[in-house]
């Protein structure tokens, strides 16, 4: 695959996140009764990050961390292409009456949080549910889904395909833009 | 994204499945085992898929696993049984089939007294068929989810040691286990009366014994099997209390042993016989109930997976 053109990365990148936690903080106070729920697979690496920063801006911070996976609630199953694997979903708490943040990395369709939101209800009915995600690709929804936080909108051709990149597992922290998904 | 597809169209027997294959159901029914053991234990997965289950021979256990598997994916299910069914007005199995098809079926559960009646299917219509069992010759599901719980119980299959005991020659169990366990690493050693132990088998690649202490002190695990007199049509073994005596698996027999071993048993158990009650509730060995457990998830990934594979 071609590299593909960078449009974030370095400080830029960590000022992004910075500025996502200190929004939660703003409406999420102490985060009594909240659960942040971090999408499989690639919403992870983000809910890790955003979870990690509020730990160091609130050390007394309290709140559920899951990790929801959502094939087998998508739409699409058995219209694809090719089959997908699942993922483990770890959720050892009951979102009944909890307020939820919902993370991904990239909104494109809205299909995945669709599912999403579906699988969630499976584990109680939560009070409120948000969305936060690193990428908001808002002229290609398929669905009336928005985010509550963005990182960053791409306004980008359907052909088109962003990619969220991690020190961690990429060696690099980074958002690219490629013109065509090979 | 990691992507998943099974090999083949159909589930006909451990035989046809690749070492990929199983690994991956086994993948798959770890995500399922998480689902059966939440508040609420359903995915709407198959919810524009519809199977029927047909059973053309008595089954308890797998007949309500595979309905409960299919009603977790939210699967549309129809049930069909031998003995309130047209076959009795002399219905050819294909034509039962075809009918059934014509409503519209996806897929067909099929449990059948006919060794290879699954694969006959197969050639001849197009939904996409899972072997409940066909006579004496395979039952995979049963297999992955013996595999399954040996994997859960010990961690891995590579290397460890399973003795399957009892009436070999009419298991299908059996024989779905051996293709199962020898594509996982393990090592196998069937234990059985002379009679009841097919001729050959070691050509599979299985060592065989007639003394059941000594499959027992060799193993890790024990998988043992129920005498199936209702396919037996001669008499292979002098009495069921002369085969208790030397072939059963008792309290005292295991506790001579003094080392570890995990005692399975597929069911339905014939208690006092091939394996005492001391032994098959026994906390410290037995782990019967959790391969029924396990059954449910190994079959929702079965059908899962199936459903999910492209023409």
């Amino acid at each position: 695959m071609a590299r593909g053109k960078v449009i974030l990365d370095g400080a830029r990148f960590q000022l992004t996140i910075e500025r996502l936690c200190r929004q939660l903080i703003e409406n999420y106070g102490d985060f009594a009764d909240t659960c942040l729920i971090g999408i499989q697979q690639n919403g992870i690496p983000l809910t890790d990050r955003i979870a990690q920063r509020l730990r160091e801006l609130i050390p007394e911070v309290r709140f559920n961390y899951g990790k929801l996976d959502v094939t087998f609630y998508r739409d699409d199953f058995r219209h694809r292409e090719k089959s997908i694997a699942g993922n483990a979903t770890v959720i050892n708490f009951l979102v009944e009456d909890k307020k939820v943040i919902l993370i991904d990395d990239v909104l494109y369709t809205g299909r995945t949080i669709h599912a999403a939101i579906s699988a969630l209800q499976d584990f109680g009915r939560p009070a409120k549910v948000e969305l936060l995600a690193m990428i908001d690709r808002r002229f290609n929804r398929h669905l009336p889904i928005q985010c509550n936080y963005t990182g960053m909108a791409v306004d980008s051709l359907d052909e088109a395909y962003v990619k969220v990149e991690w020190k961690e597992t990429d060696g690099k922290d980074c958002i690219r833009l490629f013109s065509k998904m090979n | 994204m990691a992507q998943g597809e099974l090999s083949t169209q159909h589930i006909l027997g451990t035989k046809y499945l690749t070492t990929e294959d199983i690994n991956l159901i086994f993948e798959t029914a770890d995500h399922f085992k998480e689902v059966i053991n939440r508040p609420i234990k359903k995915v709407p997965s198959l919810r524009d898929v519809t199977i029927a289950n047909l059973f053309f021979e008595d089954s308890t256990r797998t007949r309500i696993s595979f309905e409960l598997a299919e009603k977790r994916l939210s699967a549309d299910v129809v049930n069909f049984s031998a003995s309130s069914s047209s076959l009795k007005k002399g219905e050819t199995l294909l034509d039962t089939v075809n009918n059934i098809l014509s409503m519209k079926v996806d897929m067909i559960v099929m449990r059948h007294p006919a060794p290879g009646a699954p694969m006959f299917l197969s050639k001849h219509v197009s939904a996409r068929i899972v072997n409940a069992g066909d006579g004496t010759h395979e039952h995979p599901t049963q297999a992955l989810l013996d595999a399954f719980s040996i994997r859960e119980k010990l961690g891995a299959l590579r290397n460890v040691k399973v003795a399957i005991v009892g009436d070999i020659m009419h298991s299908r169990v059996a024989l779905s286990n051996i293709f199962c366990l020898l594509k996982l690493g393990a090592k196998v050693k069937l234990c059985g009366p002379p009679t009841l132990m097919p001729r050959y088998i070691e050509k599979l690649g299985v060592t065989t014994t007639h003394d059941v202490r000594e499959a027992l002190q060799w193993c890790d695990v024990a998988n043992v099997l129920r005498i199936q007199l209702e396919r037996q049509d001669i008499k292979y073994i002098p009495s069921i209390r002369e085969y208790a005596q030397y072939f059963g698996v008792t309290r005292k027999l295991v506790d001579s042993l003094k080392k570890p071993i995990v005692i399975m048993h597929p069911g339905p158990i014939n208690r006092g016989v091939e394996i005492e009650s001391t032994v098959a509730d026994s906390p410290d060995h037995s782990i019967i109930l959790q391969q029924v457990e396990n059954g449910v998830a190994i079959r929702m990934a079965v059908l899962y997976l199936l459903a999910d594979k492209r023409s």
